[in-house]
C-alpha cells in the first residue's frame, strides 16, 4: 500500500517539475500524461484497498480524457511549430506584449 | 379686437422684429432691416395706446401655466393696468423714436442688422418685464434686458481701438447686474415662501387680509428687491456699470437711459408698493441711498469731459431724485420724473449722438464748441433738452423734479437742502455741457471743423418730437395751483389704475408753500443759467486739461475714485482669489493629486505586470505554489 502511494507521488513530482522545467512541449505533453497516469495509479490503489469499484472506472475515463488530450495536444503542437518552426514553448510568449 | 389679443400682438411685434431681423436680416437691406424693426416698434407703440385709451381697471390675461405644482402655481400671465400700460408706452414710444434715430446714425456699420434685431429684443424683454402680472414674468424681461444690454454695450466688440474696451464694458455691466439679480432671485423666493405665490395681486390681496405679516420677512423681501433695483437702476453701490455702458452706440445709451433698463428698478418698486409699505426702515433706506446717488454723481458729472459721460452720470443722479421720490412713498411722482426723464435724456442722448456723429467719433467736449452754426437742429433741441434737465420753469423737468421737492419739502428739511445741492449742480454741468459743445469757438481743428454737418431727417426727426415732448410734457402733472380741476391727472391716473397706489396720497404742499417752493427752484435754476452764461459763454472758461485742474476738480474727475476702491477692495482681491484656487488649489492640490493617483496605480501596475511573464513554466509554477500553499494551510488547520 504504501509503496504504491510513494511511487505515485513520486510520479506527480516528477511531472510536475519536468513541466515546469523543461521548454520542449513534446516532453511538456508526456510530463502531464505522467501526473495523470501517477493520479490513476493512486485512485486504483485506494480502489483495491477499500475494496470499491467506482474509482476504477474513473479511471477509465482519466485514461480516455487522456488520449484525447495527447492527440488534441500534439495537433496543436504540429500547427505551432508550422507557425514559428520550433517547439520551444518559450517562444510563445507574443501575448505578453 | 379684443384686449389680451392686442396686448399679445403688443408683446409678439418686436420679437417678430428681432426674428426676422436676426435670421433673415443679412440677405436683406438696410432700408429694410431698419424699416422692418421700427415699424415693429412703431405699431406696438400704436396699439399700446389702443390699450391705453380702453383701460378699464386691471385686468388679467393667462397665456398658459408655467409651474404646476401642488402648493403654487407660477403662470405666463400678463396684468393691463395703469402703470404697465403707462410703462409700455413710455418704452415702445421713446423706442420707436431711438430705432429711427439709428436707422440714421447706424447707417454706416457692419452689423447693422445685428443691432436692430437686438434692439427690438431689448424692447420686448422690456415689454416682457413690465406687463407681467407676476415676479417670475418679471424676471424672465429683468434677465432679457440684462443680456440685451450687454450685447449691446459691447457692441462694437471687434473695434480696432476699443474693442477691448467695449467688452469689458459690458462684461462689467452683465456682472453688476448679476448681483442685484441676485437680490431678486432671493426676494423672489422669499415671496414664494411667504405666499405660495408670486402673482402681484394675490400677494398684494393676502397682504392687505393679514396686516400682521409685516415682520422681518416683509423687511428682508424689500431688501432684495432693493438690492435687485440698485442693480438695474444703477444706484450707490452698483452704479459703476451705467458710465462704463457709453461703450455702446449712442442710441443703446438713449435706449438703457430713457425708455428701457434703468426705469425697471423704479418700476419694480412702484409695483411692489405694498411691500416696501409694510417696510419703513428699508423705505428710509431707499431714501438715503438716492440721496447719496443724486447729490454724488451729480458731483462726478461736474468736470467729465466726455458727452456721453456727462449725460451717463446725469442719468445716475436723475435716477437718485426718483429713488428720493419713492423713499418718500411717492410712487406716481418718482414714475411722473421717470415719464418726463425718458422725454428729455433720450432727447438728449440722441442730440449728442447727433453731434458725435456729426463730429466723426469725436465724443470729447474740450475738441467741440461753436456747433451751434454747424448743426442748428440739434443745437436747438439739445439747448430744450438742457433747459428741461435743469429745471427751468415751464419745461417738464421743473414740474417733475418741483414734485419731488415738495415731497422732501414736506417730509424731511434736510433732504430737500441737499436736493437743493444736487439739483444745482445738474445745472451747472448740463449748461456747461451745452456752452462748451455749442458755443465758443470750434477747438477740433480746421480739418474737422469743415467735415461737420448737420445729421439727416431721420435723426432729426426723432430729435423735434422728442424736443416738443420735453417742453410740454409737465402737462401730464400740473401742480394744484395753476389748475384746480385738471390738475394732478398723472397722480390720479396712475394711483387710481394700480394695485396698491389707491391708499396712498401723495402730499400736496398749500397753496403758499408751493408757491414759495416754485419761485425758489426757478431762481435758482435761472440763476445758475445766467451765471454759467457768463463763466462759459463770455468768459470762454474753456474745460482745462488734466494738468491744471485743482483738488475738488481731481476728485470730481476721477469719478471719486469709485472704480480704483471697488478694484482694490472687490475686484483685486477676487483675482488674486482666483490666481490662488486656479494656480495653487487647483493645479497644485487637486490635478496634482489626481496625478499621484493615477502615477500610484501606474506603478503598481507596472511592477504587477512582470509576474505576467508569459512563460508558461512560470505560470505553472505559481500554480503549484499556489496549490501548496493551499494544502499547507487546510493541513495546518485540521491539525490545530
Amino acid at each position: 500500500m504504501d509503496f504504491y502511494l510513494f511511487v505515485s507521488i513520486a510520479l506527480f513530482a516528477i511531472g510536475a517539475i519536468g513541466a515546469m522545467t523543461r521548454k520542449n512541449m513534446i516532453v511538456l505533453l508526456m510530463c502531464i500524461e505522467l501526473m495523470l497516469n501517477a493520479v490513476n495509479l493512486m485512485l486504483v490503489t485506494f480502489s483495491t484497498f477499500y475494496g470499491n469499484g467506482d474509482a476504477q472506472i474513473f479511471v477509465f475515463f482519466t485514461m480516455v480524457v487522456a488520449a484525447a488530450e495527447a492527440t488534441v495536444g500534439l495537433s496543436i503542437i504540429i500547427m505551432a511549430y508550422r507557425n514559428l518552426k520550433s517547439i520551444d514553448i518559450d517562444m510563445y510568449n507574443q501575448l505578453k506584449n | 379686437m379684443p384686449l389680451d389679443l392686442t396686448l399679445i400682438i403688443v408683446l409678439s411685434l418686436p420679437l417678430l422684429g428681432f426674428a426676422v431681423n436676426g435670421i433673415f436680416g443679412k440677405m436683406l437691406s438696410k432700408k429694410l432691416v431698419g424699416s422692418i424693426a421700427t415699424i415693429a416698434v412703431f405699431t406696438s407703440f400704436i396699439l399700446a395706446t389702443t390699450l391705453f385709451v380702453r383701460l378699464d381697471g386691471t385686468q388679467i390675461v393667462k397665456l398658459f401655466n408655467i409651474v404646476d405644482h401642488d402648493n403654487f402655481k407660477i403662470n405666463a400671465s400678463f396684468q393691463i393696468d395703469a402703470l404697465s400700460v403707462w410703462m409700455s408706452l413710455i418704452i415702445t414710444g421713446i423706442g420707436s423714436l431711438i430705432h429711427l434715430f439709428s436707422i440714421g446714425y447706424m447707417s454706416n456699420d457692419e452689423g447693422y442688422y445685428k443691432f436692430f434685431s437686438y434692439l427690438n429684443l431689448f424692447i420686448f424683454s422690456m415689454l416682457i418685464l413690465v406687463l407681467g402680472s407676476n415676479y417670475f414674468v418679471l424676471f424672465f424681461g429683468w434677465e432679457g434686458v440684462g443680456l440685451c444690454s450687454y450685447l449691446l454695450i459691447s457692441f462694437h466688440y471687434n473695434d480696432k481701438h476699443k474693442g477691448v474696451a467695449n467688452s469689458l464694458a459690458g462684461r462689467k455691466a452683465f456682472i453688476m447686474n448679476r448681483i442685484g439679480d441676485g437680490g431678486l432671485l432671493l426676494g423672489l423666493f422669499m415671496l414664494l415662501g411667504q405666499f405660495n405665490s408670486l402673482e402681484y395681486l394675490e400677494i398684494g390681496q393676502s397682504l392687505a387680509a393679514n396686516t400682521h405679516l409685516g415682520s422681518g420677512a416683509m423687511v428682508f423681501i424689500a431688501l432684495c428687491l432693493f438690492i435687485a433695483a440698485t442693480g438695474k437702476s444703477a444706484q450707490i453701490p452698483l452704479f459703476t456699470w451705467l458710465p462704463d455702458a457709453m461703450a455702446g452706440p449712442t442710441p443703446v445709451s438713449a435706449l438703457i437711459h430713457a425708455a428701457t433698463m434703468v426705469t425697471a428698478g423704479i418700476y419694480l418698486l412702484v409695483r411692489s408698493n405694498f411691500l416696501f409699505e409694510l417696510a419703513p426702515s428699508i423705505k428710509d433706506l431707499v431714501l438715503y441711498i438716492g440721496l447719496a446717488t443724486t447729490l454724488l454723481s451729480a458731483f462726478i458729472a461736474l468736470r467729465q469731459n466726455d458727452i456721453k459721460k456727462i449725460l451717463a452720470y446725469s442719468t445716475v443722479s436723475q435716477l437718485g431724485l426718483m429713488f428720493v421720490a419713492l423713499g418718500f412713498g411717492a410712487y406716481s411722482v418718482a414714475l411722473f420724473h421717470v415719464t418726463t426723464h425718458a422725454f428729455f435724456k433720450a432727447l438728449l442722448f440722441l442730440g449728442s449722438g447727433s453731434v458725435i456723429h456729426g463730429m466723426h467719433e469725436e465724443q470729447d467736449i474740450r475738441k467741440m464748441g461753436g456747433l451751434a452754426k454747424l448743426m442748428p437742429i440739434t443745437h436747438f433741441t439739445f439747448l430744450i433738452g438742457t433747459m428741461a434737465i435743469s429745471g427751468i420753469p415751464l419745461f417738464s423737468g421743473f414740474f417733475s423734479k418741483d414734485e419731488i421737492m415738495a415731497q422732501a419739502l414736506h417730509h424731511n428739511i434736510w433732504a430737500y437742502s441737499i436736493l437743493v445741492v444736487a439739483v444745482s449742480l445738474t445745472a451747472i454741468y448740463m449748461f456747461r455741457l451745452y456752452f462748451l459743445t455749442f458755443h465758443g469757438n470750434f477747438r477740433g481743428g480746421e480739418n474737422l471743423k469743415s467735415k461737420v454737418h448737420e445729421s439727416g431727417l431721420s435723426m432729426t426727426l426723432p430729435l423735434a418730437i422728442l424736443a416738443i415732448l420735453s417742453v410740454f410734457g409737465g402737462i401730464l402733472n400740473l401742480p394744484g395751483l395753476f389748475f384746480k380741476g385738471s390738475a394732478h391727472w398723472f397722480d390720479n391716473y396712475l394711483s387710481q389704475g394700480t394695485f396698491g397706489l389707491e391708499h396712498i396720497h401723495n402730499v400736496h404742499l398749500d397753496f403758499n408753500a408751493a408757491i414759495q417752493l416754485m419761485i425758489f427752484a426757478s431762481t435758482v435754476a435761472l440763476g445758475i443759467l445766467v451765471w454759467a452764461y457768463f463763466v462759459y459763454f463770455k468768459k470762454g472758461n474753456l474745460a482745462k486739461s488734466d494738468l491744471e485742474l485743482s483738488s475738488w476738480e481731481k476728485l470730481s474727475a476721477s469719478k471719486l475714485y469709485f472704480d480704483e476702491a471697488y478694484n482694490y477692495l472687490l475686484v483685486n482681491p477676487l483675482i488674486k482669489l482666483s490666481d490662488f484656487t486656479g494656480k495653487i488649489l487647483d493645479i497644485k492640490i487637486l490635478r496634482n493629486g489626481v496625478y499621484a493617483i493615477a502615477d500610484g496605480v501606474l506603478n503598481t501596475a507596472n511592477l504587477s505586470r512582470r509576474w505576467q511573464s508569459g512563460f508558461l513554466s512560470s505560470y505553472l509554477f505559481w500554480m503549484i505554489f499556489g496549490l501548496i500553499l493551499f494544502i499547507a494551510f487546510y493541513i495546518l488547520k485540521i491539525s490545530i
